[in-house]
């Protein structure tokens, strides 16, 4: 496989995001990291269906999260660790009082439905645009924009009414249950 | 600080079913849609701040030496 240098550096320089997004949508750090990797193999195998003078990025963000679709398919029904274990991994380790605020809304985010949880970071976090997003998704501008929507205002609802009495240790695993619609 | 109908903001620790779900979705309001896209932004600019993990430079680097004149 040869690989222009350019676009290898292209590909690098979209890790870092690949990542983020990776990690949020599967919640779990090493599982997000081979979705990356499986990710970037796909992409490099199949280089010549990248155009170039396209969005790089928004292409390797199509593909992870079609990889990550079709695996989710698969695994929904098994139980996923994913509470608890990432704020571990995280670089600069939030203070314990934003740590559980930082908890919190990690849970709210992962009983998101997928759909409006995957939208909500591309246009939220990732700062790719409505139509980017749309395309990234396959699906329209308008549906992207009510998934937006909807995710935020069913985080606003879980943040602010679930906290007073989810402080117990079994808050995560109640997010995963939760999380199984 | 304004009296004014009790938004979500300030809301955090109240009892479960204080407001309830009731005023939901329609008027988000805009704090809280502040405090969200700060809570996913600082999330995900957590892992971007971590850069490229060896694995994937390596696995870039990898592909990069094979053979060049394979089979090409």
């Amino acid at each position: 496989m040869k690989v222009d240098p350019s676009v290898k550096d292209a590909v690098l320089a979209a890790v870092p995001s690949l990542r983020a997004f990776a990690i949020s949508l599967c919640g779990n750090v090493d599982r997000a990291d081979d979705l990356v990797q499986e990710t970037l193999l796909r992409a490099l195998a199949n280089i010549e269906s990248f155009r170039p003078g396209t969005n790089m990025s928004a292409w390797l963000f199509t593909i992870l999260r079609n990889l990550f679709r079709s695996e989710y398919r698969k695994r929904r029904r098994e139980v996923e660790d994913g509470d608890g274990s990432y704020a571990d991994t995280l670089k600069s380790q939030p203070e314990q009082n934003s740590r559980v605020e930082f908890e919190e809304f990690r849970a709210a985010l992962a009983k998101l439905p997928p759909d409006q949880r995957e939208a909500l970071i591309l246009v939220g976090a990732s700062g790719f645009s409505y139509e980017e997003a749309a395309e990234i998704c396959g699906c329209a501008v308008g549906t992207i924009k009510s998934r937006v929507n909807r995710a935020r205002g069913r985080l606003a609802d879980l943040l602010s009414i679930e906290s007073a009495d989810d402080f117990g240790p079994d808050r995560a695993t109640r997010a995963v249950l939760l999380d199984s619609k | 600080m304004k009296e004014r109908k009790p938004n979500r903001a300030g809301t955090k620790r109240m009892q479960k079913n204080e407001w309830g779900p009731v005023e939901r979705g329609a008027t988000l309001g805009r704090d809280i849609q502040a405090k969200i896209g700060e809570q996913l932004r600082a999330m995900y600019d957590d892992v971007v701040s971590q850069g490229v993990p060896d694995r994937f430079a390596e696995l870039l680097k990898r592909l990069d030496q094979p053979d060049d004149g394979d089979r090409s």
